[in-house]
């Protein structure tokens, strides 16, 4: 162990203290993964000066600047392409991404389902909660059939994405999703995907309570995140709270392991014998 | 400002077409990056970098789309690798969301645009002048952006050692901008070593971590950079930022970011200000043109001397910010000004705001596609000529 590692996570030494208090309403389900994420750095004893976070536009983009590292805060939805450059440039940094499931299903929908194909090894952490919550509650591209929205005022009509099912689908090398009810499970889902040598995809089940929340009558944050674990455990769906806020069960940890070649490295090698063979 | 050493190195003399000799000169001036999607009539400036990046350890890669590529290049700039994408068209209007990330961050980077006729798909084998104001307007909001014009393959070849070394100097995204005949033509040129370049490196900040303030500039206007890994855990935003680089929505420091930003190039003028002036003195009448247009008026010029006409070119290399004091000095008191552009009349808008009220100008455009000729040019210069 580390001397970092020596004492125990104090979530204050991965801070910018100077910029609290923080943006995030009350309960916000992005605070949970931030410090979630947080966690896991510690415990790998991450160098935050070679740790870049690029992050998106949005609540979950927004959550970025709170950490003392380099951190980059893009435009709405490209922070996947941020990264692969940054990380390409530079393959010393761990590269992070912070986005949300608009920012990253929707408007940056392409630029995922290429990085899942490249493989590069970044981690990509997407806070869903089920809203565009930073421009006020618009529908996205997860929300629940029959929510209510700013744009949906008569229920959504429009099916979600399984963005675990896309990611993996489209070749990413890790792909896992975690509750924020959970955070050590949720810590270390976030360790395995910084540690995988490849495109790790990573769906943090967040809730924006104060727009999502009131606007659907789904309760307080506890009575949210309840019912977070009541759609990860299909035994116990429809009893263990009146309206269960996910009515789909999903499963958490990690869901697909696909061991391909990492991006970098197999563009290093292809170039490597190509010019040997030409010298 | 930095130089990076010269040693004596040999210079080739090599056919190569524009859009090759744009890659050869992003190399030689250091680029180790390319993002690209592939759109004509630009696509040869990604093909000549996938084939030579590899060569010099540098990387290329061919993202999903331009928005994509743009951010790719940003991403390795931030990472301090210098970055180039070129792009056409529609590809360019694509480019613009993120090109204004890098005027509001200030990351450096180039940006070739071989303009081809638009709107839409429009023309896309044919040369066009139609991006002009989007090259200099394209992005949202009030932004810096330099757009340089080079008008032959030796030109685009040291106007893009220029684009770097003003990108790198000034952290401003820099356009290189030019048509689809330029960035087809084939000419032999100088191919020149790095060493024998004047090449301009960012300025990476010496100052101890706990001492750096990332937007806080100098007399320049310019601030100094740090680079990820080297300790300084910056934070860079699109957001209106404080000399801190956290989002600010304070008016005096909003107001202040804005006018350093904005001023930035005025203060940097005689490094961004580039111009040729071809026989004005004594000239009655000045064209005004750049790029392919350029030629034919070089060429009308020395037609129309022959001929015992006084005629002038004033070409404009560095077309934003627009070299207006040169303007207002060397062209405004011939009183006849012809622009002769491949669009409906851009640059004569600038034109006509800045020369005084004596004056006359005259716009002359071709919108089908074509170039147009000297003989064009001359015909229009001699009607000039004679309706005193
Ligand atoms: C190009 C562009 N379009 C739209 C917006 C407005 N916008 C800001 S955040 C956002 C949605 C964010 O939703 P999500 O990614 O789910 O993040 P959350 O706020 O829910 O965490 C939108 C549409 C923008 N900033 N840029
Ligand atoms: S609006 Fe919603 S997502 Fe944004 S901080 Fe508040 S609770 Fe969180
Ligand atoms: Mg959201």
């Amino acid at each position: 162990m580390t001397e970092t590692s020596m004492h125990a996570f104090e979530i204050r030494d991965y801070l910018r203290k100077e910029l609290m208090p923080h943006f995030m309403c009350p309960g916000c389900g992005h605070g949970i993964a931030l410090r979630a994420l947080l966690w896991a750095l510690y415990e790998l004893d991450i160098d935050k000066n070679n740790l870049a976070i690029v992050s998106g536009i949005g609540c979950s983009g927004r959550v970025g600047a709170y950490i003392d590292a380099n951190t980059m805060h893009v435009n709405h939805g490209r922070p996947l392409a941020y990264a692969t450059g940054l990380k390409l440039a530079r393959p010393d940094l761990e590269v992070i991404v912070i986005t949300g499931d608009g920012d990253c299903l929707a408007i940056g929908g392409n630029h995922l389902i290429h990085a899942c194909r490249r493989n590069l090894n970044l981690t990509c952490i997407m806070l869903n909660n089920e809203i565009y919550g930073m421009t006020g509650g618009q529908v996205s591209p997860t929300t629940t059939v029959d929510r209510f929205t700013t744009t949906t005022p008569f229920g959504n009509h429009e099916p979600g994405f399984d963005s675990c099912k896309l990611a993996a689908a489209a070749g990413a090398g890790l792909v896992g999703r975690e509750i924020t009810l959970q955070v050590p499970a949720l810590k270390n889902l976030i360790k395995e995907g910084i540690t995988h040598p490849g495109f790790a995809f990573l769906e943090v089940i967040s809730d924006c309570t104060e727009i999502y929340g009131r606007k659907n009558e789904l309760g307080e944050s506890p009575e949210m995140m309840l019912s977070q674990k009541a759609s990860t455990r299909s035994d116990v769906y429809g009893n263990s709270v009146d309206q269960p806020f996910r009515p789909n069960a999903f499963e958490t940890g990690v869901l697909t392991r696909n061991d391909r070649p990492e991006y970098a490295d197999a563009y290093k090698q292809h170039m490597g014998r190509i010019m040997a063979a030409s010298n | 400002m930095s130089t990076v050493s010269t040693a004596a190195t040999t210079s080739a003399l090599q056919s190569v077409e524009g859009n090759h000799a744009c890659a050869l000169a992003a190399i030689a001036a250091g680029c180790r990056f390319y993002a690209g999607y592939p759109i004509t009539p630009s696509s040869e400036v990604a093909e000549k970098m996938s084939v030579e990046l590899p060569k010099v350890g540098g990387t290329f890669i061919q993202m999903e789309d331009e928005i994509a590529s743009m951010g790719a290049v940003l991403g390795a700039s931030m990472g301090g690798v210098k970055a180039l994408t070129a792009t056409s068209g529609p590809g360019f209007s694509l480019k613009q969301e993120n090109l204004g990330y890098a005027s509001m961050a200030e990351i450096p980077c180039v940006i070739v645009n071989v303009m081809r006729g638009g709107p839409s798909t429009g023309l896309p084998t044919r040369p066009s002048q139609g991006d002009v104001m989007q090259a200099r307007w394209g992005s949202h909001g009030d932004h810096p952006v330099i757009v340089l014009t080079p008008a032959s393959v030796d030109e685009i070849y040291t106007e893009t050692v220029r684009a770097f070394n003003l990108s790198e100097l000034l952290r401003v995204p820099v356009v290189l901008l030019y048509d689809e005949v330029i960035g087809h033509l084939v000419e032999t040129i100088e191919l020149r070593e790095p060493a024998d370049l004047e090449l301009f490196e960012r300025r990476w900040t010496r100052a101890p971590p706990e001492e750096y303030v990332p937007f806080a500039a100098a007399d320049d206007g310019v601030p100094e950079m740090a680079r990820p890994g080297d300790g300084y855990r910056t934070h860079i935003t699109g957001l209106t930022h404080g000399e801190n680089g956290f989002p600010t929505q304070n008016p005096e420091q909003v107001d202040r970011v804005m006018r350093r930003l904005l001023g930035k190039l005025d203060r940097n003028q005689s490094l961004v200000e580039h111009f040729e002036a071809l026989t004005c003195e004594d000239a009655d009448i000045i064209i005004v043109a750049y790029g392919i247009t350029s030629r034919a008026a070089r060429r009308a010029v020395k037609l129309g001397r022959e001929q015992g006409i006084g005629v002038g070119l004033f070409r404009p290399i560095t077309l934003w910010p627009f070299p207006q004091q040169a303007f207002v000095e060397i062209v405004d008191s011939a009183g006849k000004i012809l622009v002769p552009e491949l669009n409906a009349g851009q640059l004569c808008l600038e034109i006509e705001r800045l020369c005084s009220p004596s004056s006359k100008v005259s716009r002359m455009n071709r919108i089908d596609g074509l170039a147009i000729t000297p003989n064009e040019i001359l015909e229009r210069v001699k009607a000039l000529e004679s309706n005193d």
